[in-house]
């Protein structure tokens, strides 16, 4: 079996800095991680070569630091990584990320099945999973759970979807995309012998040129999402809490409605 | 302060860390509450290979030495000196054999420890045998190809846990400490079972068991190197595990000290952050001046053994005796800067006052380091003349 996971490199904080002049993240002087998300993605992949046997493979897509992040994948028992890096990347929004990583994996070649976490902790949008999966025409399902049943032969997958409350069982072909939430493993440490190899694995770099990208669907220019402001939105103040029977409460509600003119 | 690691002993301890961080951290105060043996983390010490750091690779080790396994040691040992002994004392079990195990002995017992999917433990202590190891009462009667050990061991860490023990027991009382002997023993074996557990003062979730021999018949070729060198091996032993203890009072030193600085900084007093005030202040650099010390006298020694330098005893006695004194003077210190909420178990600060106390005991009461000290000190004198 074939696995790729994509992964993306964040920022080591809850306290996220924004340049304010250009509306992205400042990356100085923080220290990168791998997406929290990710980390369960890599388990997953690992889990299943380790029942199925084959090759797990890991994507990112990022500045030339990025690689630090595919180096801790291998760490943990990735069998290879591929970077692709270029400055004609950067700037990218979630389409034009989505794009860049479809190509990639077409180059790559035959995938029975991608993994990704289901959102990255930075930019929190939930969209490259899907986008890739919409750009390579293939299924995907987001917010899995669990993966109840996989069978590469069958081309055959069936999961758990996490829902608000409860949650979907889905069937799909393989190959597709799959979108994890944390709810799915406990991801692993390390090992030390991982890491000696890890130090010393090649990592594959891949450039817009080695991908052949449409320069009108990379970068900033490819980009059809401007992003005209980042804040960090004021702390919501405690709510209210309303008591007595359900009756009570709707009057109240009511009351309260129409007290802040809303009805 | 640093030490000039190299990239392979700075990712063990990266490891251990983000071991102890996130693994062992978060339950550590669960586990010594309700005498937990820490199962499901040192399996997870086992899969990243740190069982084996200490361990030649022809053995499934990767290559290190004693100043590897302090390293590891220190850093569980900051989180929760509980889980650091379980960990440590399958080294304590494993190195009789790597020191003077025959070649098909070690071929036989140390690869699985080295990997963590059997743990060892040691056992020399008797009711009657503490300080004086040389009165073990245990006896080991040979019976033509085979051996008949009979006797109890009290205290012994990992006992029940472990599969693969070393023993002592006396092959010819009428010899003193030259007529004791080492043997091999392993776990579910009929004649070998387990007495009570212990309800301890600290490092509660690392199992303490009596072992109980009844006429229990093992193979000669489970007897570690001859007959009468059970004392030397286990003194040789303790001379290479002895920083180990060191490296653990002084991981649960810096535990406390690192819990005591953030404290400062977050509790306020007559206005203002408590380490805004010199008393303490002076408790504070005090306490970090005695852990770094400490930290260097262990390290050294370390370093030393893996050298493969001789005449260590002196100074593995005293990273031992330094470091426990230390870890029992910070802990203590570290209650006070919390005050009393130091006193309370909600705060991390008193479970690590109770795991210091047996660093001052185990492996040699700090009296017999200072005895094997004093010893070396006169035996220079001697040399000298």
């Amino acid at each position: 079996m074939n696995i790729v996971v994509c992964i993306k490199q964040v920022p080591e904080t809850n306290d996220v800095r924004i340049n304010n002049d250009t509306n992205t993240l400042i990356r100085e002087g923080v220290p990168s991680i791998i997406n929290p998300f990710d980390t369960y993605a890599l388990e997953e992949a690992l889990r299943l070569k380790e029942k199925l046997g084959g090759k797990v493979t890991v994507f990112t897509m990022g500045p030339p630091q990025a690689e630090e992040a595919l180096r801790q994948a291998i760490s943990l028992g990735i069998d290879e990584a591929i970077l692709i890096s270029d400055r004609r990347v950067a700037g990218s929004d979630t389409l034009a990320t989505s794009y860049t990583l479809a190509e990639a994996l077409k180059k790559y070649g035959e995938v029975d099945l991608i993994i990704c976490g289901k959102q990255a902790m930075d930019g929190d949008t939930a969209q490259v999973g899907p986008g890739i999966a919409e750009s390579l025409g293939l299924p995907h399902i987001t917010y899995v759970k669990k993966i109840e049943e996989i069978r590469p032969d069958d081309r055959y997958l069936k999961v758990e979807r996490m829902m608000e409350e409860g949650y979907e069982v889905i069937e799909t072909n393989l190959p597709a995309l799959i979108t994890v939430v944390k709810e799915i493993n406990e991801p692993r440490v390390p090992s030390l012998k991982g890491m000696m190899r890890a130090k010393k694995a090649e990592i594959v770099k891949w450039s817009a040129a080695d991908l052949a990208l449409d320069e009108k669907k990379i970068g900033l220019d490819g980009s059809p999402t401007w992003v005209i402001k980042i804040f960090t939105p004021e702390a919501r103040s405690g709510g209210q809490m309303l008591q007595g029977s359900p009756r009570e409460q709707v009057e109240q509600l009511a009351g309260k409605l129409k007290e802040i003119k809303l009805v | 302060m640093s030490y000039h690691l190299t990239d392979e002993q700075n990712m063990i301890k990266d490891l251990a860390r983000k071991i102890a961080q996130e693994k062992i951290a978060p339950v550590a105060a669960e586990l010594d509450e309700k005498e937990e043996f820490p199962h499901e983390i040192l399996k997870v010490l086992a899969r990243s290979d740190l069982f084996g750091v200490y361990l030649p690779e022809a053995y499934g080790g990767t290559g290190g030495g004693c100043f590897e396994q302090c390293l590891v040691v220190e850093e569980l040992s900051k989180a929760c000196a509980g889980v650091a002994v379980s960990y440590a004392g399958s080294g304590l079990g494993c190195y009789p054999i790597l020191l003077f195990g025959s070649e098909a002995q070690k071929e036989k017992y140390i690869p699985p420890l080295a990997r963590g999917e059997k743990l060892g433990a040691f056992g020399l202590t008797e009711p009657d045998a503490g300080s004086d190891a040389a009165a073990i009462a245990m006896t080991a009667r040979r019976e033509k190809d085979h051996y008949v050990l009979s006797g109890t061991k009290q205290w012994i860490t990992n006992g029940g846990e472990a599969d693969i023990y070393v023993i002592f027991a006396m092959t010819d009382k009428k010899k003193g400490s030259r007529g004791a002997s080492a043997f091999i023993v392993e776990k579910g074996t009929p004649g070998f079972d387990f007495g009570k557990k212990e309800n301890k003062l600290g490092i509660r979730s690392s199992s303490t068991r009596e072992l109980i021999f009844n006429d229990y018949k093992i193979p000669e070729a489970n007897l570690l190197s001859r007959e009468g060198m059970g004392f030397i091996i286990a003194m040789k032993t303790f001379d290479v595990t002895r920083p180990g203890i060191g490296a653990q009072a002084v991981g649960i030193a810096a535990g406390a000290l690192d819990a005591a600085v953030k404290y400062s900084h977050e509790r306020r007093q007559f206005g203002q952050f408590i380490s805004s005030f010199q008393a303490i202040q002076h408790m504070l650099a005090d306490m970090a001046t005695l852990t770094e010390a400490a930290r260097a006298l262990v390290y050294s020694t370390a370093q030393m053994i893996d050298r493969g330098e001789k005449n260590v005893s002196r100074f593995s006695a005293m990273c031992k005796v330094f470091a426990s004194d230390t870890a029992m003077k910070v802990t203590t210190d570290a209650i006070q800067v919390f005050g009393g909420y130091g006193y309370m178990k909600e705060y991390p600060v008193e479970k690590m006052f109770r795991d210091a106390k047996i660093t001052q005991i185990y492996e040699g009461t700090n009296q017999i380091q200072r005895n094997i000290i004093a010893l070396d000190l006169i035996k220079g004198l001697a040399r000298k003349k």
